[in-house]
């Protein structure tokens, strides 16, 4: 028994700030004070509040020091560990008032949320199995093979109301049931692990804090539909990610979790996994399959679908991350509990990843139906610098931004797609008004030419168009006419692609299209960028007022375009400039500004 | 993505082609075996040139062609040897949003070399990446092992200098 844990973050997030030297320091001082025997320092998965990383939380006494550095470890170890004082020169500042210190569960941040798939993270030693059979793990396994029958099984799943949470938002349940209802000699239970959504890290996060969830839900799956075989095709770009499955794997098999006759119950159920190699398609569900199955990645038509003939050519289930991390709760607390959040069809609690110009940025659980503003405003602690909210972006390349007129929105899948975004598997990027929309739908656009397989037209060369009149706008080249074009070919895309991919791409050019025309308009009539982004429309220049006639800006222009002599305005000639900011960048008396 | 074939001599060892094949060997019945395959290729030789693909080629019995589309396909897959830093700037939204493409455009500068280059001394190579996860730094850029958040554009050349 130890006195004192402490809980170092180890996700993706923290290790980048350090945390991994943190945790040698935070040893070495703990031995060094002879606490070795009290004290236990734990690598867990991510807290969430990425944004205050490296993070570091002492129980019992919940205590939340946020970025934290090498320097600051003999202190927490003398003070907080040795003496019982806490350093609360560390603590999370919105922890710390007037009236002495906050629950951590009673910040802005925490409050609102539920953690249902999140449950784990951030609470356990991800690389330890014992830890999570600790806290209710396997359980649930168990309860169904003991006492279920793979109808009863999905029956619990179709009654919770749960849907995917890789975007596309099909039943789980009813998944299962067609997998269940075709017979054959072997069946696969698949795991998308390839989240590709650029902004997007909810998944990783349960992996790196929680990866047996996944393997439990799996089994679980596997006894429903009559599979005895699972493939995770997770992102090699997800190092520690993949590690940690490697080591629950591991250790699940030697309990005899995963293996032959779990629980004694005769059914066999065994897990591979599969690296992805860095192709965003392979998130579709056939081309995923395609994959794993040794080819390049490309989507095929449906029907037949993957309940059918899926993974070498045998009906399959293919559900995300997410998606599992909820299914053992569902089985534990009862499907009426997890029915009983949420709104009329969205039932349960949704994981968005934080991102962009907000200043909680990092990974939330909330219900769903939770207002916009509640998330960007609350939770995510609004806009950073005073700027002004101009649009939240959801759903990745599929989906679409929504701008402040719907800022008061319950987020559901279905409310999404009525305004033209949709849920996807939960990025949620925030923009201000120094971003320009046209920029973004262009950067959506050079991402999907990137990444489309080229097997079917509309996609591969519909895209490619898009992209080019995206690019002919913003270097203040198009025509009114263009638009008009831009939304047709929009609108055939959608039409005629072969899969999700290509069906959606069109997404970020619509929506933007649709709640942010003037700054199309502006970009092909007046010729300007509003938010100064696109360069080709931007001027530098310089207010007469404030010049002091230093010659700095004239000394660093790379091309000569700025003419004046010491303590006389300058001038820059517009035809020289190449737009690249340096003056703007150097002026010490703020004199220049771009338009 | 850089897909030209390499232009630097193979190189390759009699130890790394008898740790390809015990690989190959260790692989070659698993249903689906190609990419990890191609995975653990690139691991023993830094990047996939037609050489190799044409050991494995022989070695599996399968058509060079299907093997060279597969690692054009997948971004991850180098035809190209990396630098010895290889430097990956995420062009991922949350990144992008804050600023990451006037970042990789610094560096596109500065280092003379295109996304997917190599400068000429073989030190530093440039990518692209999408997403790498760490939203919260953003924007992001790595090293190799080596994480940089939080980043401006003035940031860059001290970053490089370090590894100088």
């Amino acid at each position: 028994m130890y006195r004192s844990h402490v809980l170092v973050c180890g996700g993706t997030g923290c290790t980048s700030s350090g945390s991994t030297k943190i945790i040698e320091t935070l040893q070495a001082e703990i031995n060094k004070n002879g606490l070795k025997e009290e004290v236990a320092v734990v690598q867990t998965g991510c807290h969430g509040l990425c944004a205050l990383g490296p993070i570091v939380i002492i129980y019992p006494e919940a205590s939340f020091y946020a970025m934290v550095k090498e320097d600051d470890i003999p202190e927490i170890v003398s003070e907080h560990l040795l003496k019982g004082r806490i350093v609360t020169r560390l603590l999370y500042t919105e922890m710390v008032t007037d009236d002495g210190l906050k629950s951590l569960n009673e910040t802005d941040f925490y409050k609102k949320q539920h953690r249902i798939a999140l449950r784990n993270c951030g609470v356990i030693n991800p690389e330890n199995i014992d830890e999570y059979i600790g806290t209710g793990g396997y359980e649930a396994l168990g309860k169904v093979l003991t006492e279920y029958s793979p109808d009863q099984v999905i029956q619990t799943i179709l009654d919770s109301g749960l849907r995917g949470r890789g975007g596309g938002g099909f039943p789980t349940g009813l998944k299962w049931k067609l997998a269940k209802g075709n017979d054959a000699d072997q069946k696969y239970v698949c795991c998308n692990a390839d989240e590709g959504d650029p902004g997007a890290f909810m998944d990783r996060s349960v992996l790196e804090g929680d990866p047996h969830v996944v393997l439990e839900a799996m089994a679980i799956a596997g006894y429903a539909i009559g599979a005895t075989q699972g493939y995770i095709y997770v992102r090699a770009e997800y190092p520690i990610a993949v590690d940690r499955l490697e080591i629950a794997i591991a250790q699940a098999r030697e309990y005899g979790l995963l293996g032959k006759n779990i629980f004694n119950s005769g059914f066999d159920f065994d897990i591979e996994l599969r690296l992805g190699a860095g192709a965003f398609v392979c998130g579709e569900e056939t081309a995923l399959m395609t994959s794993i199955e040794g080819n390049r990645g490309e989507p095929r038509p449906r029907p037949p679908f993957p309940a059918q003939k899926g993974l070498f050519e045998k009906p399959t289930i293919l559900n995300n991350v997410e998606t599992y991390a909820n299914i053992p709760q569902i089985i534990i607390n009862g499907p009426e509990w997890f029915a009983s959040m949420g709104t009329e069809k969205s039932k349960g609690t949704k994981v968005f990843a934080l991102g962009g110009k907000i200043n909680n940025t990092g990974l939330v659980e909330i219900p769903m139906g939770t207002p916009l503003r509640e998330v960007i405003e609350e939770i995510g602690g609004g806009i950073p610098n005073g700027k002004k909210f101009k649009a939240a972006q959801t759903g990745g390349p599929s989906g679409g931004c929504i701008p402040a007129s719907h800022f008061d929105i319950p987020i559901d899948y279905d409310n999404l797609i009525s305004i033209g975004s949709m849920m996807g598997s939960g990025g949620l990027i925030v923009m201000d008004e120094d971003n320009c929309m046209v920029d973004i739908a262009k950067f959506f656009l050079e991402f999907t030419v990137d990444e489309s397989c080229g097997k079917c037209t509309p996609c591969r060369i519909g895209t490619k168009r898009l992209h080019e009149i995206l690019d002919k706008i913003t270097n203040g080249q198009g025509t009114m006419e263009d638009l008009d074009k831009l939304e047709d070919l929009c609108y055939y895309i959608k039409e005629n692609a072969l899969c999700g991919l290509g069906q959606t791409a069109p997404n970020p050019v619509l929506s933007t299209l649709r709640y942010f025309k003037d700054e199309y308009v502006a970009h092909v009539i007046d010729k300007k960028c509003p938010a100064g982004v696109c360069k080709a429309l931007l001027s530098y220049i310089i207010d007469a007022d404030k010049c002091k006639g230093c010659t700095l800006c004239a000394r660093i222009c790379p091309n000569g375009a700025i003419e004046g002599k010491v303590k006389e305005i300058h001038l820059i000639d517009q035809s020289k400039c190449i737009k690249c900011g340096a003056c703007m960048e150097k002026c010490r008396f703020g004199a220049i500004s771009k338009r | 993505m850089g897909m030209q074939n390499s232009t630097v001599p193979f190189a390759g060892t009699r130890e790394q082609e008898a740790a390809l094949l015990e690989v190959i060997s260790e692989h070659k019945d698993d249903r689906g075996a190609l990419m990890p395959i191609l995975q653990k290729a690139q691991e023993i030789y830094g990047y996939l040139p037609i050489e190799v693909q044409t050991i494995i080629s022989d070695e599996m019995n399968i058509p060079l062609e299907k093997i060279y589309g597969i690692v054009t396909f997948y971004s991850q897959f180098s035809l190209n040897p990396k630098g010895k830093f290889n430097i990956s700037v995420c062009l991922g939204t949350a990144c992008y949003v804050k600023g990451s493409g006037d970042i990789f455009n610094k560096l596109q500068e500065l280092l003379g070399v295109d996304d997917g280059g190599c400068t000429a001394d073989g030190k530093f190579s440039l990518e692209s990446c999408r997403c790498i996860g760490a939203c919260g730094l953003a924007p992001v850029l790595t090293v190799n092992e080596d994480v940089y958040g939080k980043l401006g554009v003035d940031d860059i050349e001290g970053i490089l200098k370090k590894y100088e």
